[in-house]
């Protein structure tokens, strides 16, 4: 811990060689450097959104005239289930979980996640079930009953053949991953946050993550246990979902929207934190009613859990559930108008100036609340009866998870990308492309909700010609084009920005959040010191503090108390390993084993259990007392 | 521009830290915590699906399945409850960074494991309407085989632990992993309690 | 809440009628022909004016903001930290109180009409009893001459001004029963026993569809629905309760012989004659609907003779097999089933 500037490459040098990987292909497999992992879990993630676009256009293709036949019923069910089955489980919830993989401990000042081989382990296992899902429909056993494949039309007696199961199955894969991050973000975020950091001093994007991630972890078990029964169902012969043997197809679908509806806001919150983050930076000020905006996230975040009826208004539930379902629903839309006020009010009352970030955000805004007005629709029980399962309701979740998730996931790429590449992305091509995008996808989906009224069902491959919705249709697929062009355009800005991008240094856009002090991009080991926070925008203090004392000739990291982030002790941190990658193989074979038979459980759970005894044994030197001691 | 911003000014130095930390100071007792509440919730929205297919029925269990046997699994719960004695012990003295208790303790914690899960075994064994007669066997068996994976893979744990305590010198952090261990045997006790309340009690109480 | 429909309905028309545009009308719940719809158009008005308000007010306010920005230079302000923020942190309290108004009256509005909805079953006055194929809908109702369950396909019928209880039962998987002219959407659940009560008040054809994904024909499991006065709907009743007419011609006695003996009646019921098959529609009165193969063809003699042979051609993966006859045989088919009225 020399001082000087001789000091300061010495230590430098010391943490770049602690924190290295091992070179290569091998240094690739056993990373655990949650930057490298994230990248990766990004690329793969956008690449799935790029598929499922495509599966999009064709199904927008199919329907931009009545009775065409370029696509039959069969591919067409396909492509709906693959497209909404790859957009919720395989791009937007990981999507956002690989966002907080690669910035939390950043903006946490820190050199690592909590349990960095976890975070390996979730993207090997998200990829297991990326492929799992893609892999079948390359060999034509794609699932082809919807995202949310309802039995009995799901079950043994009408769904031979194992699409099902495969579906199911690769619901497990992506739970599972999402389990392993979620556990990961909220230990970081409770335990290593810099000293100072208290909870009232975080960063709201850590608030919307740590709320996020405890929301997954009571969603995601429903999810996992009903798609379970539903395989136990087809390959056991149980009777969960069987009405002839004392079964209840209703409880497939209760247990599917109570994991179902919070599921959506585990998306939408950590888009409403990359979205406070950018407006506080871009505003000059920070955020406009910080408190509210706290207890806002906490409040859906409650809140979301005891709406998913209102999925199942047309079920014949007994009207006074309705009733309930349709006030929770309705009052969900109060946290979020508080949080939409807070921040135009922020912009408003700042320094604002306009860069592509904020573009995305005013995007973000303007779309967001269309979803917002026919989600209050869709949530009045009998109006609900008449708009669910209609083109309307697929221009209400369009709006929200595109406006309220995407719009801002791309807004935060171009916020974040000058810190995760050393370069700024084009403004030009990135107006461009905002442009295309937002206007494309609300000429795409804005008459949506009148086809809905228009009577036009969801699902459908083809549709008559005398119901008049023709010409609609064709104006939806024209705007999914634009928007589609627009999406080509934004990547290719980030590929050519990646080369010819203009420099940026640490902080090109003068935010006030701990990332920013590092370089761009940040080497392995992030900060060269522990950063120490006493307001809420740290950066924008006049001095930044920080201790010494962290290790740097080994992989160490400072833990702090929950409350108050008062440092408590020095954690090791573990180095690369294979053992994610080995176990996340494991863990597949058991998997895709249990589809066509439940001894799986049992010889799969072998490997398992070797390859997660080898990935927790302890690194310490042999016994030197006892019966098994060194001798 | 912010670009050019000076270093930080080092204001004091962390590295007389400790190494180590208990409970909920330690970072892995909140991974530990989170995996209890992934599997609490399954528990519990698995209780929640029995119920529900209960509350939908009018006679539960259906008319022609006998109620489930209490012999077994009385043995079962009373075993489970009489092995937190020995499990919080080995907790108490791997706090206290007794190396030579906590390696025995791990390894009766290992052998009660076993025994339970042949109790366990005896259980499932005598229950009468089968996974795939009706949706009724179908709960149980779920609730049942949902518990028994835990005591399953935490005996597993416990052997592994114990294993490896025995071979090596034992850390700070082993021996925080070895009260981790003992946190989640009581989580896999106080999961049973109200699993066992409502699948042997609660239908012949109705 | 009948008796001041007329009333609601007149109210806020305007920004319907530029969406009634261009579309057909027949399965829309922008053109309501029952009280159901009725009530559910005028609450989706109210909706539309509060929601309305509420997005301008928010587009509003980000104008404003929006002008701040665009004044400003490019260059990077220095950050505020501590800004003063009082007449925003009023503002924020009227901005909740707005949100919180609104959305109690939009949450009351819902349940007042969740009420009227309700209140049909006070005053069911017709059982139909309505099953869900895959993908195909059996239509019963009962004769009030004999008392027997009388069944026809694909075509609901409804005395105006009366409410009838809708009772639905699958046959296999979840489906959808859904007139948007007339009412909101109930789904059909194996091992549920829902109904929905509708009660039309306009004349004319509409057209029902299933809306609940239910396999890969579920986009042509349509229907037609015909609004009768009291006494055409007891005439057509009448009729469809009568056994199927015997074949008036040679030509006709010899599809006659083809579809009761052959293997039509494995799945067809023409009543009165030797067919008796339950796995398909009952085809005792086809003649008499408007359309067939569930709402996608309409009824004449070439769309007949099409379906019967190459129906996997017109909807793929439906149940009905493709039966090959000699072209006189087809031929002779289709003239006796144009007979059936």
């Amino acid at each position: 811990m020399s001082a000087g500037a001789d000091g300061v490459e010495l230590r430098r040098a010391e943490l770049a060689e602690a924190w290295r990987d091992p070179p290569g292909l091998w240094g690739f497999l056993v990373t655990v450097d949650h930057k490298r992992l994230a990248a990766r879990y990004i690329v793969t993630t956008m690449f799935l959104l790029f598929l499922a676009g495509l599966l999009a256009m064709d199904m927008r293709i199919q329907l931009s005239a009545p009775g065409l036949h370029r696509m039959g019923p069969q591919l067409y069910n396909e492509s709906f289930s693959l497209h909404g089955s790859t957009m919720l489980f395989l791009v937007s919830v990981p999507v956002m979980e690989a966002m907080a993989l690669w910035l939390v401990p950043l903006m946490l000042g820190q050199r690592n996640m909590a349990f960095p081989r976890l975070a390996a382990f979730s993207y090997w296992l998200y990829l297991g079930g990326a492929l799992m899902l893609w892999v079948p429909h390359a060999l034509d056993i794609t699932p082809d009953l919807g995202w949310f494949e309802y039995p009995p039309l799901s079950g043994p007696g009408y769904a031979p053949g194992h699409r099902v199961d495969i579906w199911a199955q690769m619901i497990t894969f992506t739970e599972v991953a999402a389990l392993a991050a979620s556990v990961n973000i909220i230990a970081t975020i409770l335990k290593l946050r810099p000293p100072g950091m208290t909870l009232a001093r975080m960063p709201l994007f850590l608030w919307a993550m740590l709320i996020a991630s405890l929301m997954t972890i009571f969603a995601l078990p429903a999810i996992m246990l009903t798609t379970s029964m539903l395989i136990a169902d087809r390959l056991v012969a149980t009777h969960f979902f069987s009405p002839s043997g004392g079964g209840d197809v209703l409880l497939f679908q209760h247990l599917y929207w109570f994991f179902g509806h919070p599921e959506v806001y585990i998306i939408f919150i950590p888009a409403v934190g990359f979205v406070s983050s950018i407006v506080e930076t871009f505003s000059r000020r920070p955020i406009f009613g910080y408190p509210a905006m706290v207890l806002s996230v906490l409040a859906i975040g409650v809140l979301a859990f005891g709406l998913w009826v209102h999925h199942m208004f047309a079920v014949g539930l007994p009207r006074l559930g309705n009733d309930f379902y349709t006030a929770a629903s309705m009052t969900i839309a109060l946290p979020a108008g508080v949080q939409i006020f807070c921040w135009i009010a922020t912009i408003f009352s700042g320094r604002p100036r306009m860069a592509t970030p904020l573009l995305w955000v005013v995007g973000f805004l303007v779309t967001f609340v269309i979803g917002g007005m026919s989600g209050i629709m869709t949530a009045s029980a009998p109006l609900d009866l008449q708009l669910t399962d209609t083109y309307f309701v697929v221009a209400h979740f369009h709006y929200v998870l595109v406006g309220g998730a995407i719009f801002p996931l791309l807004g935060a790429f171009c916020y974040w990308y000058p810190k995760a590449t050393g370069r700024l992305m084009s403004e030009r091509l990135g107006v461009l492309a905002f442009a295309l995008i937002v206007g494309g996808f609300n000429i795409g989906f804005f008459p949506m909700h009148v086809l809905g009224l228009w009577g036009m069902p969801r699902r459908v491959y083809t549709y008559p010609a005398e119901m008049g919705w023709g010409p609609l249709n064709m104006l939806a697929t024209i705007g999914s084009t634009i928007a589609v062009i627009g999406g080509l355009v934004f990547v290719a800005n980030a590929l050519w920005s990646y080369w010819r991008g203009e420099r940026a240094g640490a902080d090109p856009w003068g935010g006030h959040t701990l990332e920013w002090l590092c370089p761009s991009p940040p080497p392995s080991y992030n900060f060269d010191s522990t950063p120490t926070v006493r307001s809420i925008t740290p950066l924008w203090e006049p001095e930044l503090l920080a201790y010494d004392g962290i290790a740097t000739t080994k992989r160490e990291l400072l833990v702090t108390s929950v409350m108050e982030a008062e440092p408590i002790y020095r954690q090791n941190s573990v180095g690369p390993s294979i053992w994610p990658l080995v176990a996340a193989v494991a863990v597949s074979i058991l998997f895709v084993g249990s589809i066509f038979t439940p001894w799986a459980l049992v010889w799969g759970a072998l490997p398992i259990a070797i390859t997660l005894s080898l990935w927790f044994w302890p690194t310490r030197e042999r016994a030197k007392t006892g019966p098994l001691r060194k001798r | 521009m912010m670009n050019d911003r000076a270093e930080p000014r080092i204001i004091g130095d962390l590295s007389g830290l400790p190494e180590s930390a208990q409970g909920p100071d330690h970072l892995v007792w909140w991974g530990n915590i989170g995996f209890m509440l992934i599997e609490g919730t399954g528990f519990a929205l698995a209780l929640g699906a029995y119920l529900f297919l209960a509350s939908r029925s009018a006679h539960w269990p259906p008319p022609d399945d006998p109620l489930p046997g209490l012999m077994w699994s009385g043995i079962l719960t009373i075993g489970l409850m009489l092995s937190e004695v020995p499990n919080l012990w080995v907790k108490r003295r791997a706090a206290a960074h007794d190396a030579g208790s906590v390696r025995i303790g791990v390894v009766i914690m290992t052998v009660i494991g076993l025994v339970l899960l042949v109790v366990r075994g005896f259980e499932i064994a005598v229950l009468v309407p089968s996974w795939n007669h009706d949706a009724y066997g179908s709960m149980v068996w779920l609730l049942l085989v949902l518990h028994t994976s835990h005591i399953l893979t935490d005996c597993g744990d416990t052997f592994v632990q114990a294993l490896w305590l025995y071979t090596h010198e034992i850390g700070d952090d082993q021996f925080a992993d070895v009260e981790d261990n003992a946190d989640y045997w009581t989580f896999v006790v106080v999961a049973w309690l109200p699993l066992y309340a409502v699948v042997y009690w609660l239908p012949r109480l109705a | 809440m009948g008796g001041t429909g007329s009333m609601r309905r007149g109210a806020a028309l305007v920004p319907v009628m530029l969406l009634v545009g261009a579309c057909s009308g027949v399965q829309s719940p922008l053109a309501p022909a029952g009280e159901q719809a009725a009530d559910q158009l005028w609450l989706f008005q109210l909706m539309l004016w509060v929601c309305g308000i509420l997005y301008l007010l928010v587009v509003g306010f980000l104008g404003l903001a929006l002008v701040r920005v665009f004044r400003n230079t490019s260059r990077l302000a220095e950050p505020e930290l501590a800004p003063a923020d009082r007449t925003l942190d009023r503002s924020l309290l009227v901005w909740a109180s707005i949100i919180i108004a609104g959305l109690t009256l939009l949450a009351g509005a819902s349940f007042v009409v969740d009420r009227a909805l309700a209140a049909a079953q006070a005053r069911e006055a017709l059982r139909v009893r309505v099953t869900a194929h895959q993908w195909w809908w059996r239509i019963a109702y009962r004769d009030p001459a004999s008392g027997r369950w009388v069944e026809t396909a694909n075509e609901l019928h409804l005395p105006a001004g009366r409410t009838a209880r809708i009772e639905l039962a699958s046959a296999d998987v979840i489906h959808s029963f859904w007139v948007p002219n007339v009412a909101g959407k109930m789904d059909v659940i194996p091992g549920r026993a829902n109904a929905i009560d509708v009660t039309p008040h306009r004349l004319g054809w509409f057209r029902g569809q299933c809306a609940e994904f239910c396999g890969v024909q579920h986009a042509k499991m349509a229907f037609d629905v015909k609004v009768d006065t009291p006494a055409e709907f007891a005439a057509w009743l009448a009729t469809q309760a009568r056994s199927a007419a015997a074949p008036a011609d040679p030509v006709a006695a010899r599809g006659f012989q083809i579809v009761t003996q052959g293997q039509c009646a494995m799945c067809h019921v023409v009543r009165g004659t030797a067919a008796a098959g339950r796995p398909g529609p009952d085809l005792t009165h086809i003649a008499s609907r408007r359309s067939i193969a569930a709402g996608i063809l309409s009824m004449n003699r070439g769309n007949l003779q099409g379906w019967i042979a190459q129906p996997q051609a017109l909807k793929p993966g439906t149940m009905m097999p493709a039966v090959t006859l000699e072209p006189g045989d087809a031929d002779a088919v289709a003239h006796y089933l144009e007979q059936l009225k």
